[in-house]
């Protein structure tokens, strides 16, 4: 039911304009009115210009100091006994993969078992208490969750441990809350015929969880699982904190530090030897690398939600 | 975010229940409270985990707080560190909001109500695209193409606007400010402002607007009269959430920002700055040792209990009011 | 049509969801750098003729410390892990507080310093050494800083201590105040307003530099050798050496100290030593600190100096930094010493000193100073 105009009018000044409305009827648009209305409507769209050319200024930058690196070298080469010119981004990139991986691992499974709980048997006191804390954790600051994981393998294994693991622990703390909401939203979606009709016929709670509404949410929670994954993929406080960084490829999660895709644009562009330019050619390529990773997870994630399966709106 | 299911239907696998004997029907109950436990554990570790964060924090945050000034970064007591900090972090975050939000309520109602429907679908996706562009970029873009630029227009500024307070002092020829970083911080944190809004904005209820329209409402007439007033709390709430992200921000700031340690000071054309909390730390942290280290870990506590208090602030505004 | 097209959608999904898996494991298993197979690496600094006569040393040497020392430290790991392919040398620039201090707790094998530890320090305990067997602390690393400025038609300038140090401090403002343009006779100076960059974080070239306008112009200059830049003075603050040097390169009229090899385009100070007015330059590093005495008290193993910023060495530029290695006298894991001590000796090499100063602009050690080193690198077990 629409909300009736009464509702709208929060202030004197707003009835009085609607009267005037209604009382204009018959005159029709004066100058003035028509005048505001060309000012605004162009502000607004200066605004709008406004706001988009630092962006697009962005991604030209990007991509035209970062497209000098793309090359074989860049994408099958490490930094391993490179000095100045040469080597490549290949020990990053695997460090930010197996990092990535490693903090859906701990996500995935998490959240996706913890919206389940919320929608499909919280009630009470404890429900509203997580609901909150998702909240929280959602606001937390990357760099907050980079002291934690810090602070935790610190106490475990003393100070100065580095390891891809703690990075991806890290990491998981900033990736669960948006597992948790996407897949809230999904499951919330789910019309509660089919679990009527599921239960109906006699499947008990688990049976109709797991083969019924899982599999129906099933593409919008992989599209949130990407959305989560694209912007954990970006950050670069909590793995200079605790993943470090190394020249050398790392295929162990568990032991030494690991590169990671920011981590290494941050120290290319920080700790530049003599030939500087080669430096700054690195962490643009990186940069590009990085921002296409970015996109095309989030493009991705928008083709799943929109080819697969019908609107409920 | 458009509701998008599966096919209803899909994958439903019918039981049997007249097959089911006493016993099947007990092991099935089992795998009932067994999923239910492992359901309910999933939540509790989320609960247990952030408990545990708040805590390990504390615990190695808490020796700094009573710690002797010679062993903290620059020498002085926590608090006299923690002030100028939180200081700057909440102005640049403020001068950062006061920017990104006129121009993000400006973008959300060119593409919700503006563009035609061909081009606004596109605009949305590169809003959205933009939003993910990671932070160390905009901090490589910040100190290589903006700060350059920005520094001839201090010159401007100071030597013609001088007498204003915030434009007071000698202004920086490297153009590595707090209002660059501001500048940076907006630019980063608009994307996600406009998309909050847009969403806000697509809901508004028709009959209003229609009504608007009806009685020979100009555009921006519509806008103001129907548009506005409904989604002034969802604005407000995109401007918290937009606050939270740019209190948190760590890189961009790093990056660009020319700080001096201690400082308090409103003036924004200047070489001197004060420093953020979150950008103090990344740069410190690598090289911290001893009671710094836990010196720092307190100052993200303060962090968090900051984005905090913004965060339930916006959570507060955001609950949808009962109906009149 | 819609059906179809959202079922071929899902047969694509459904297909590239395997395939992306595929691809992911292809790119894991393919994800062996091309520059880390065991042969000869194309790596353009090889200084490897005799891989195949290379002792098999294996493991992860780990050490970190000094920023000052990354590019020569690049230098050398290259060169190492190039001729040990077997092993991995990672450094990780901390800092020479935060070296020093996981050193002492065995959290790094080695440690690079731009102080050394004191004489009390170095008699106490040590994580990962033997108990009593006292540490081997080299100089390995010498590089002059430079005093570098943006003025455009302008090259070079002399300057005093005492002028240096009025314009850091803030005193002097302009760039053609009286002060400069005394010393500098026939050069256009600008009324450009001066930019005093520093290093906002700590670190051994601040504290180097101030160490020496301390020695120099004690007068004015009354806040010591301090590591992190005083924060009553004004200025602008830039991040680590490249970030001095950005911030240099991108304002008329900045000034600012940083390591010589990061100088290149730069125009540079030539500092007053003595009489004459000497230009940074790696032969004039190594004549300061061969020019200055060793710390006395110390063990044999243990070589620090106790630079002469106030010496009057013809061409020597005493604006220079030292930056120390060091090691256990005995480590607790053999390996762990070959390791070190395999690397330690590369790094004084004749190869890994010049490979340093091609990469870091450093000033070699002189033939006295490598063989009282290499005498202590060998005690190393």
């Amino acid at each position: 039911m629409p909300p009736p105009v009464a509702n709208v009018l929060k202030s004197r000044a707003d009835a009085d304009e609607w009267r005037n409305l209604i009382n204009d009827r018959p005159r029709g648009l004066d100058r003035r009115r028509r005048i505001t209305n060309k000012v605004a409507l162009g502000a607004i769209t200066a605004a709008f210009c406004l706001a988009i050319a630092p962006l697009v200024s962005v991604l030209w930058t990007v991509v035209s100091a970062g497209l000098n690196r793309i090359d074989v070298e860049f994408f099958t080469q490490s930094m391993r006994g490179v000095i100045g010119e040469g080597g490549g981004a290949l020990h990053a990139i695997m460090g930010t993969i197996q990092i990535t991986l490693a903090a859906a691992v701990i996500s995935v499974p998490v959240g996706i078992l913890a919206a389940v709980y919320l929608v499909e048997y919280g009630r009470g006191a404890f429900a509203r208490t997580l609901t909150l804390l998702v909240d929280v954790m959602t606001g937390i600051p990357s760099i907050v969750a980079g002291l934690f994981a810090f602070a935790l393998f610190s106490l475990a294994f003393g100070p100065g441990v580095r390891a891809g693991v703690a990075g991806a622990v890290a990491l998981s703390l900033l990736m669960t809350p948006v597992v948790i909401r996407s897949a809230e939203e999904m499951l919330r979606l789910v019309p509660t015929e089919l679990r009527e009709a599921s239960q109906a016929l006699g499947a008990p709670k688990y049976r109709t969880i797991t083969d019924v509404v899982l599999p129906t949410a099933a593409s919008g929670i992989t599209a949130g699982v990407m959305l989560g994954i694209s912007r954990i993929v970006g950050e670069t406080a909590p793995l200079l904190l605790v993943a470090g960084f190394t020249d050398s490829m790392n295929y162990n999660l568990f032991s030494g530090r690991m590169a990671s895709l920011p981590v290494f644009i941050y120290s290319q562009w920080q700790n530049k030897g003599v030939d500087a330019a080669a430096y700054d050619d690195r962490a643009w390529s990186a940069a590009l690398t990085l921002i296409a990773f970015v996109f095309v997870l989030n493009l991705a994630s928008r083709m799943a939600n929109r080819f697969l399966g019908a609107k409920a709106r | 975010m458009a509701a998008i299911l599966a096919e209803p239907g899909a994958g439903v696998r019918t039981a049997a229940p007249s097959d089911l004997t006493g016993a099947g029907r007990r092991k099935e109950r089992r795998t009932d409270q067994l999923a239910k436990w492992t359901v309910l554990a999933s939540g509790a570790a989320i609960v247990v985990v952030l408990a545990g964060v708040a805590l390990f924090l504390l615990i190695q945050g808490a020796p700094a707080l009573t710690a002797a000034a010679s062993e903290l970064p620059y020498q002085v007591d926590f608090w006299s560190l923690a002030g100028p900090l939180a200081f700057g972090s909440v102005w640049v975050s403020g001068l950062a909001l006061l920017f990104a939000t006129p121009i993000a309520v400006a973008v959300a109602l060119f593409i919700s109500r503006l563009a035609p429907r061909s081009v606004s679908r596109y605009c949305g996706i590169a809003v959205d695209l933009l939003a993910a562009v990671p932070s160390v970029v905009y901090g490589l873009w910040g100190i290589m193409v903006l700060a350059p630029n920005l520094a001839v227009c201090y010159r401007w500024l100071s030597e013609n606007m001088g007498w204003f307070p915030l434009f007071a002092g000698t202004p920086s020829a490297t153009g590595r400010t707090i209002l660059t970083a501001a500048l940076v911080l907006a630019v980063m944190v608009m994307p996600i402002m406009a998309s909050v809004c847009r969403e806000v904005f697509a809901q508004t209820p028709t009959a209003t607007s229609e009504a608007a329209l009806a009685l020979g409402a100009t555009k921006w007439e519509t806008i103001r009269l129907a548009v506005l007033p409904f989604g002034r709390s969802g604005i407000i709430s995109g401007a918290m959430l937009g606050l939270g992200r740019a209190l948190g921000e760590t890189m961009a700031i790093a990056m660009v920002l020319s700080p001096t340690p201690l400082l308090v000071s409103l003036q924004l054309l200047n070489s001197t700055n004060p420093n953020t909390v979150a950008a103090m730390i990344a740069q410190t942290f690598p090289e911290a040792n001893g009671l710094q280290v836990n010196a720092l870990i307190t100052l993200g506590l303060v962090l968090f209990a900051i984005t905090f208090v913004v965060n339930a602030f916006a959570r507060r505004l955001a609950r949808p009011k009962p109906e009149a | 049509m819609r059906e179809c097209l959202a079922q071929a959608m899902r047969m694509i999904t459904k297909l590239s969801r395997s395939g992306m898996a595929v691809l992911a494991l292809g790119v894991i298993l393919s994800g062996c750098a091309a520059n880390e197979a065991p042969v000869v690496s194309d790596s353009p600094v090889a200084t490897n003729t005799n891989t195949n006569t290379a002792p098999a040393l294996q493991g992860t040497l780990v050490g970190g410390g000094a920023s000052s020392q990354t590019a020569a430290q690049e230098a050398w790991r290259a060169g190492f892990q190039t001729t040990y392919s077997a092993v991995t040398v990672d450094y990780d620039p901390t800092g020479s507080g935060t070296g020093r201090s996981s050193f002492s707790s065995g959290g790094f094998a080695f440690a690079g310093t731009d102080d050394a530890f004191s004489v009390e320090e170095a008699a106490g305990a040590f994580a990962g050494c033997s108990a009593g067997t006292g540490l081997v602390e080299i100089p390995v690393y010498i590089s002059p800083i430079a005093v570098a400025f943006n003025l455009p038609d302008v090259p070079t300038l002399n300057l005093d201590p005492a002028t240096i140090a009025k314009i850091f401090a803030g005193k002097i403002k302009s760039w053609d105040d009286k002060a400069i343009a005394a010393a500098n006779p026939g050069v256009k100076l600008p009324n450009t307003a001066i930019t005093a960059v520093h290093r906002s974080d700590k670190s051994g070239t601040t504290g180097n530099f101030t160490d020496y306008l301390a020695e120099t112009a004690s007068a004015e200059w009354t806040w010591g050798a301090v590591e992190q830049w005083p924060e009553k003075l004004a200025g602008e603050a830039a991040d680590k050496t490249q970030g001095v040097r950005e911030a240099i390169t991108s304002a008329a009229g900045a000034i600012g100290y940083l390591d010589a090899s990061q100088a290149a385009d730069l125009g540079t100070v030539a500092i007053k030593v003595g009489s004459d007015y000497v230009q940074h330059s790696a032969e004039g590093a190594a004549a300061a600190v061969a020019a200055s005495k060793l710390e006395t008290g110390r063990a044999a193993t243990d070589i620090v100096f106790d630079l002469d910023r106030k010496q009057t060495t013809s061409k020597a530029y005493p604006l220079v930094l030292v930056s120390y290695l060091v090691a256990c006298g005995q480590y607790q894991d053999a390996n762990t010493a070959e390791l070190v001590r395999t690397y330690f000796e590369h790094a004084v090499s004749t190869a890994g000193q010049q490979a340093a100063a091609n990469q870091a602009g450093s000033a070699p050690l002189n033939s006295e100073l490598t063989s009282l080193v290499s005498d202590a690198i060998s005690k190393i077990k």
